[in-house]
């Protein structure tokens, strides 16, 4: 039953005859292959072949494409090959073998060098194509507000109190765990190397200004673009690709009206009080840390807090927030549209929008701290 | 009643119950399958005619239950054999179920990738060779599944499920979603293609031509277990009221005529 195939050629007046055996079946289809390419290239010319199929146990799929490819390369040899002797229930498939390949076209192979330049391209291509997405989604969010003020019946009220429940209030435990060991790490490093100068107290300045003009903002952002940038861009994006967004379009609504605007406003809102409580967390883990660590007490961190910052200080942090929920829901929103069909574009498309809202929020922070300097704030 | 026809039972299914959560889907059902013919399984949405199939193929756990594949009980094999058995089965999903990421050349050769140790040209004439016989010309090979409509992409499903020649395929519903003549198409494939490779057919479906034009008997699954099977005659002298809408209801043949 489980023997190996056998394809045996002997000479018979001039005829090639060929006695096949064994079993011709998938997991035997490698061996059976090169008894066939050995006897292909050990009779390039023959007068005439007969295949005596009598022997073989077994035929499968792979079994009856590899007699054809004999068949094919004896015929082109000048062998007019006859098949004899094959089993009658293997009869509709050696038949049906026959017209396997007959017209397969060759994998479209481009050169190496080729293909990295069109990758390039590709890639060039793909920046354009996400600058014009991102206005473009800008641009109907816009529109979106705009027809939300004309007409505030048409606002989904109910849906944007629901993200902001999900971005924001469930967000706030992590955001407050996170940013409270980032102040405590700030102030142990500062404290440990402040300390050489005999330089201390100076640790209260640092974390002040870093954390409510920088480090608290940018944190929260970044923690919210991987949480719920992340989030947004795969929900739309397997909407899309269960055709809900069509459905919605169909029955006269834009997916931007019911689906972004409710979701970028929410980031909007929840992102200025998550970087408030962010950055009183950073303080406090900061505060904490000067005492425990650095022995200063809190009457001491506080009264040297007061010194440090002011309410600008404050002001300059919080106002970036608002404009880095707008590019995390800006992003998220227009990756998420452009999921395609697969399941690796929504996979894709979701490690793009994490990636570029943390890039452009890092960016727009840069700027923004190069626009105060320049003005003097 | 219970379905024991005698003779050569590829897969037996005795005693099998299955449940989520408290509430048995299937309770002591029982049910054979013989060597080389196409069984129609039917049922109401929601019976759990998907479940007993995925119960059998071993996605779903069984509560308790003796479900045997060519004599060996899956319950008690070892890894080695389960994987020997799995082997010679393929699968047709209701939705595909095809690799998105993967074209479907590679789709079809995927199983063969797995199990079979190929030369790349045998590998890719096999491939083409598979699409030639669930009808798709040879163009489709490198595209995704998301460039394909609904009766294409089951055709591809179909020629992944025979990638490796197997002896038992599983279809759930295959005419689904397909318009009449599509339907009628892929069942005539169906037929073909069970005579030509020798398959046992395990099909899941809804569709009354199929089960008129291919399957050699059917089993109908309600009250959760199999309450009666055979060949169509026997479906339409039965006298069980759900049997009895199903087969000379509004929308079956008996009833278009008597219409």
């Amino acid at each position: 039953m489980n023997g190996g195939p056998l394809l045996e050629s002997a000479n018979h007046d001039g005829r090639l005859a060929l006695s096949a055996g064994g079993a011709w079946t998938a997991e035997r289809a490698s061996e059976l292959e090169r008894l066939i390419e050995r006897v292909i290239a050990r009779h390039p010319r023959v007068d005439g072949v007969d295949i005596d199929m009598g022997g073989v146990e077994r035929l499968d799929t792979f079994g009856a494409w590899l007699l054809e490819r004999l068949l094919r390369a004896l015929a082109a040899a000048g062998g007019d090959p006859r098949v004899v002797g094959l089993p009658d229930r293997y009869h509709g498939l050696v038949l049906q073998a026959h017209a396997f390949n007959r017209e397969a076209p060759a994998p479209a192979r481009t050169s190496v060098f080729a293909a990295a330049l069109a990758s390039i391209g590709r890639n060039v291509e793909a920046v354009g194509t996400d600058l014009v997405a991102a206005v473009t989604m800008i641009g109907a969010l816009t529109a979106a507000m705009g027809r939300a003020v004309v007409r505030p019946r048409t606002f989904r009220l109910t849906s944007l109190v629901h993200q902001i429940d999900r971005v924001g209030w469930r967000a706030v435990p992590i955001v407050l765990l996170i940013t409270f060991l980032i102040g405590g790490i700030l102030a142990q490093q500062g404290l440990f190397h402040f300390r050489e100068f005999g330089a201390d107290i100076y640790v209260v300045d640092m974390i002040g200004i870093l954390v409510l003009r920088e480090v608290g903002v940018l944190m929260v952002a970044i923690m919210v673009a991987g949480r719920s940038g992340s989030s947004y861009t795969a929900e739309l994006g397997s909407m899309k690709m269960r055709e809900e967004i069509d459905a919605l379009r169909t029955m006269g609504f834009d997916p931007i009206d019911v689906l972004v605007l409710p979701r970028v406003l929410a980031l909007v809102i929840a992102l200025p009080c998550l970087a408030f409580l962010g950055s009183m967390a950073a303080l406090y883990g900061g505060g904490l840390m000067c005492w425990l660590y650095g022995g200063m007490s809190p009457e001491v961190f506080l009264s040297r807090l007061r010194q440090a910052i002011d309410l600008q200080d404050f002001a300059i942090g919080l106002i970036k927030a608002p404009f880095m929920g707008l590019i995390i829901g800006v992003i998220a929103g227009t990756q998420g549209l452009a999921v395609k069909g697969s399941a690796e574009s929504l996979g894709l498309k979701t490690t793009d929008s994490v990636v570029k809202s943390i890039f452009l929020v890092i960016v727009l922070d840069g700027a923004l701290a190069m626009f105060f300097a320049a003005v003097g704030l | 009643m219970t379905d024991t026809g005698d003779g050569d039972a590829v897969i037996r299914v005795r005693d099998l119950t299955v449940g989520f959560d408290g509430a048995a889907v299937l309770d002591r059902l029982s049910l054979d399958v013989m060597r080389g013919e196409i069984l129609g399984f039917v049922g109401a949405s929601g019976a759990g005619k998907s479940v007993l199939m995925r119960t059998i193929i071993g996605l779903v756990p069984k509560r308790s239950g003796l479900i045997e594949v060519d004599g060996v009980d899956l319950g008690a094999a070892s890894p080695r054999a389960l994987r020997a058995i799995e082997r010679r089965w393929g699968i047709l999903f209701q939705q595909g179920a095809l690799f998105s990421s993967l074209t479907v050349r590679q789709n079809v050769q995927f199983p063969i990738r797995e199990h079979l140790r190929l030369s790349g040209r045998l590998r890719d004439e096999i491939a083409l060779a598979k699409l030639d016989m669930v009808g798709l010309p040879p163009d489709v090979a490198d595209k995704y599944p998301a460039a394909l409509s609904g009766g294409m992409i089951k055709r591809v499903a179909l020629a992944r499920a025979l990638a490796l020649d197997p002896d038992i395929v599983f279809l759930d519903e295959p005419t689904s979603g397909l318009d009449p003549i599509g339907a009628g198409e892929f069942d005539e494939l169906i037929r073909t293609l069970q005579r030509t490779l020798g398959l046992t057919v395990f099909m899941v479906t809804h569709d009354l031509d199929s089960l008129h034009a291919v399957c050699d008997r059917i089993a109908v699954l309600a009250e959760r277990r199999v309450i009666t099977s055979g060949p169509i005659p026997t479906m339409l002298a039965s006298e069980h009221p759900w049997v009895k809408s199903y087969f000379r209801g509004k929308r079956s043949r008996a009833g278009a005529r008597a219409a």
